[in-house]
């Protein structure tokens, strides 16, 4: 506890990052989300067609290994003879893009929220968490997909779906969080000084209830990736020609026994990319949780 | 009592606060009487202790003080006016001059503010001062608490918990204030730190002229800081004077109590045991006449049906027990024959 | 001290957490005795290893913690080299122990009957109906008001004071020789602390059980202890009968632990605070522990770590312990 103070003390960031590092498997994480985030960036550089481009005497041609493979296309093309590989490397971007819209709206719509009811409680509080159960209390997907079929199927109402039925999981989590800090002594203490309420909600008391939230955001990237997946593969999301992955998936479905590369591919990246973003929250929540630090 | 009286910096008259509890669904809700009728004074560069054991309304009487709650009744005066009549504004300006120091540096500190931002708050929120003239302000009370410069840049979690109670307490002197409520201020310290917060503060009284309502449970402290003491059970005073009166010829039998129960290392120091029965009742049903009768073992009948009051003593304490008043207490009776 | 009285015998324990370059010594090469019918306190502020010590006599440090002894006597049996089992069942009939916060270490969902009745069960077994009256015969032994109804609560309906009586009545249930109190009225109110520490010295003396009292609390230790063990950063700086070390304290720690409580001032003097923090484990000082604190540290205190001086069982580790009148001896 009685650090030496003539010894430089870490930083807190070099302290999260010794942490962090000390989990493999978040590591890895981290690591395949930076690839996927480079892909994302560099996508324009990086596939060597473009993602709507259709090679008419190329249908359906099988990876690069495979008999029959053509050295042009990596992974092989679909049934309109699209490349694979650029389209997977474009819907990441679209992807990542999704998963950063609907976690960032949410993440704000439920931090104001949790916040409100958790600092003024009573009357504000019994109704916002009511909203919330109610929203909890339908199948999340079911949700999206009512949302989506009065708005109307795009990518933008879908995203707009999901980030309002990720909602409540913030909600709940911030208001915890609020309720657990907000009668420290610290709180007090601004209060004392004279911190008016806007204040010590969101300098005072909100960035000790980050860590939670962090991970819980992290997590709930990959949960949107997956159920934007959903969504685009029941025709809900990305409309076509759009590289996204569910999207891609779901065009797919007719050649799921006659050209395996079409359907496997997205699949795996999808696959990927969510256990890597599982991972790096796992390794987040034990960085950021002061429980587990001496 | 009988010196000569100076203006008293902060005042209370008959305090009261009552909580409404739920008791459970379906239930009635019931009244916590947490403060019922509390009168109080402390002067410039003095100090006033408030003494007793949890559930006592120590601590509701340190948020009503700060201004964090409002008194459901009764009258706070600060400097001649009362806080609980003024508007909004004026309250506010008066406010910054009553500060608090809690009992846990590890809770009052917020973790992840560095120590400067947490120092220049109340500047921050108050004042039209430039970032220089904030920092300037931060560093030499840094100083003044013993503290170094390069403690600045850090984190609340690099110090130790005496060194955290020093930067809560150049937090609390920010605003130069002239009223400090230290609400249990040592107790969660080594006996050695302890000594030099104590230190600390008492260098700072006599420095900046602070007044001081000290919140403890530990007599010994309270004995070496005090000038008068406020002894509390369950929300009422059952005795009130210097620190050589209540310390020297403890009148109620609470004080008496209290006073024995506390340790002590010379053994002269050491006074007949008097042992309490049973446990503090709650505040949510308090017992009937003087709520200590159900521990007192001079309880009469006249004491479960009526409650005492507290009663002024020329050259003595006030009491609140009507065994002072009757004069059938054998301690003091024994004293005097 | 005669020996067939002695009832445990600690004899260099040391406890070390971490390992690499820098493990932290929390226990130094303590020793010390407790003899039958005896309180013992162990006295010192956080960070001295005062409960390490004792966590360490009863097995329960868990890895990465390392615990060496040349021996750990208890009645004749050397408890170092015992098994795993033989060792626990040794403690865990003879020695008990309560702890701080009466309110975790109760388990909050069973009544405190049936914690008692578990108790009994794994030391002394017997029917279901034995043990309910054995259990409402040790919460009438701990001062508890209507047993027979306090039997059925659950901890949450308990003060503290209530809870701390039935960690005690557990404590008891087996007949232990030696009872082990860690800080066990520190959480309490005054006048309730009163009332623990004046039932655990009376079940001491009636049934007499050795007892180590171990607190921050000096005067707490002067009123109840026959003996005392100061330590100051895992080491034990002082021991002696509890009337000697508080009349004329040889080591300068004790003094200046003495020195800084507010009962010793004068009026609204000054407290004699000692300067700075007990060490950690990064800038543990050469020689004795105490010099970069100690008013009276010389050339050699900062270069040599002094032995133990002084007669048998009032002994203190200063090259210089100090005389009756306070003063250091050359």
């Amino acid at each position: 506890m009685t650090q030496q103070l003539s010894a430089k003390p870490m930083s807190p960031l070099a302290e999260f990052w010794f942490y962090f590092s000390q989990n493999r498997g978040a590591l890895a994480g981290l690591a395949f989300v930076v690839f996927i985030v480079l892909l994302a960036v560099f996508a324009n550089f990086i596939a060597p067609h473009h993602p709507h481009e259709q090679f008419r005497d190329a249908i359906l041609v099988p990876p690069v290994w495979a008999e029959g493979g053509m050295s042009q296309y990596w992974l092989g093309t679909d049934g309109v003879g699209r490349d694979i590989l650029s389209r997977l490397i474009h819907g990441a971007r679209l992807s990542l893009l999704i998963g950063l819209l609907i976690v960032t709206l949410s993440l704000i719509m439920g931090i104001c929220l949790g916040l409100i009811a958790g600092y003024f409680g009573g009357f504000v509080d019994t109704a916002i968490m009511r909203f919330a159960d109610i929203l909890l209390s339908m199948p999340a997907l079911l949700l999206a997909i009512a949302i989506v079929a009065i708005l109307g199927p795009s990518i933008v109402n879908s995203s707009l779906a999901l980030s309002l039925v990720y909602l409540p999981h913030y909600v709940r989590l911030t208001r915890a969080s609020v309720l657990s800090e907000i009668n420290k002594d610290y709180v007090v203490s601004s209060r004392v000084a004279g911190a008016g309420s806007l204040r010590l909600m969101f300098i005072t008391i909100l960035p000790n209830c980050l860590a939670p939230l962090i991970v819980q955001a992290t997590l709930g990237f990959s949960n949107a990736i997956l159920d934007m997946a959903a969504l685009g593969f029941l025709g809900l999301g990305a409309q076509p020609p759009l590289p996204e992955w569910g999207s891609m998936l779901a065009t797919a479905r007719e050649f799921i026994q006659s050209a395996w590369w079409v359907v496997t591919f997205p699949g795996l990246i999808i696959l990927l990319t969510v256990l890597a973003f599982n991972l790096m929250g796992d390794g987040l929540r034990d960085a950021l949780d002061p429980k587990l630090k001496q | 009592m009988t010196e000569q009286r100076t203006q008293p910096i902060m005042s209370g008259i008959g305090l009261k606060q009552y909580y409404q509890v739920s008791q459970g669904f379906m239930k009635p809700k019931g009244t916590v009487k947490a403060l019922d009728g509390i009168d109080f004074s402390v002067e410039a560069g003095k100090t006033l202790a408030v003494v007793g054991e949890s559930g006592c309304g120590k601590s509701t009487l340190a948020r009503l003080l700060t201004m964090i709650e409002r008194p459901t009744t009764g009258e706070l005066n600060f400097d001649g006016t009362n806080l609980l009549t003024l508007d909004r504004e004026t309250a506010r300006e008066l406010r910054q001059r009553i500060q608090i120091i809690f009992q846990n540096p590890y809770g009052s500190l917020n973790p992840r503010k560095k120590v400067g931002t947490i120092l220049e708050e109340p500047l921050v929120i108050n004042t039209k001062l430039s970032k220089e003239e904030r920092k300037e302000k931060a560093i030499s009370l840094l100083q003044k608490v013993g503290l170094k410069p390069e403690h600045y840049d850090r984190y609340p979690h690099m110090f130790s918990g005496g060194q955290r109670q020093r930067i809560a307490i150049a937090r609390g002197l920010m605003m130069n204030p002239k009223v400090v409520v230290a609400d249990e201020p040592v107790s969660a310290l080594d006996v050695s730190v302890q000594a030099q917060v104590l230190n600390l503060m008492m260098d700072l009284q006599k420095e900046l002229g602070l007044a001081y309502v000290f919140i403890s449970h530990d007599l010994s402290v309270v004995e070496h800081i005090a000038d008068k003491v406020l002894v509390m059970y369950l929300g009422k005073v059952v005795e009130y004077g210097s620190t050589e009166q209540i310390f020297g010829t403890p009148q109620h039998p609470y004080t008496r109590a209290l006073l024995s129960s506390t340790p002590r290392i010379d053994p002269e120091h050491r006074i007949e045991k008097i042992r309490l029965q049973g446990e503090l009742p709650s505040p949510l049903n308090p017992p009937s006449g003087c709520a200590f009768h159900g521990r007192c073992e001079f309880a009469n009948d006249r004491c479960r049906v009526e409650t005492p009051q507290l009663i002024a003593r020329e050259g003595a304490a006030s009491v609140a027990c009507f065994g002072v008043d009757e004069g059938r207490l054998p301690y003091l009776s024994a004293r005097v024959g | 001290m005669t020996n067939d009285k002695k009832l445990l015998s600690v004899n260099n324990l040391s406890v070390t957490f971490g390992t690499g370059d820098n493990p932290f010594t929390a226990v130094d090469r303590i020793s010390y005795d407790v003899d039958a019918g005896e309180v013992l306190g162990i006295v010192g502020e956080s960070g001295s290893g005062k409960s390490v010590s004792s966590l360490a006599l009863m097995g329960l440090i868990d890895f990465p913690g390392k615990v060496r002894a040349d021996s750990l006597t208890f009645e004749h049996t050397n408890l170092i080299g015992l098994s795993e089992n033989a060792r626990r069942k040794i403690t865990g009939d003879e020695i008990a122990m309560i702890f701080q916060d009466p309110m975790t270490s109760l388990n909050p969902s069973f009544t405190v009957g049936n914690q008692i009745m578990e108790a009994i069960e794994v030391h002394q077994g017997g029917s279901k109906k034995e043990r309910r009256a054995k259990a409402i015969d040790l919460l009438q032994q701990v001062g508890i008001p209507a047993p027979e109804s306090r039997i059925d609560s659950y901890p949450h309906q308990l003060s503290g004071g209530m809870s701390q009586r039935v960690m005690i009545a557990m404590a008891i249930a087996c007949d232990p020789k030696l009872l082990i109190a860690d800080e066990p009225t520190t959480a309490l109110d005054v006048t309730i602390q009163a009332q623990i520490i004046e039932l655990l010295l009376k079940l001491q003396r009636e049934k007499n059980m050795g007892l180590i009292l171990i607190t921050h609390d000096l005067a707490l230790v002067a009123e109840a202890a026959d003996r005392v063990v100061v330590m100051y950063a895992g080491q034990i700086v002082e021991t002696g009968p509890a009337n000697e070390i508080f009349k004329a304290p040889r080591h300068p720690y004790t003094q200046a632990l003495m020195n800084s409580l507010p009962e010793s001032a004068e009026g609204h003097d000054r407290l004699k605070a000692l300067p700075g923090v007990v060490p950690g484990a990064l800038d543990r000082p050469q020689g004795c522990l105490l010099n970069p604190r100690c008013p009276y540290a010389t050339d050699r205190c900062r270069v040599e770590e002094p032995g133990y001086y002084g007669p048998e069982g009032r002994q203190s580790k200063c090259f210089y312990p100090l005389d009756d009148n306070g003063r250091p001896t050359q």
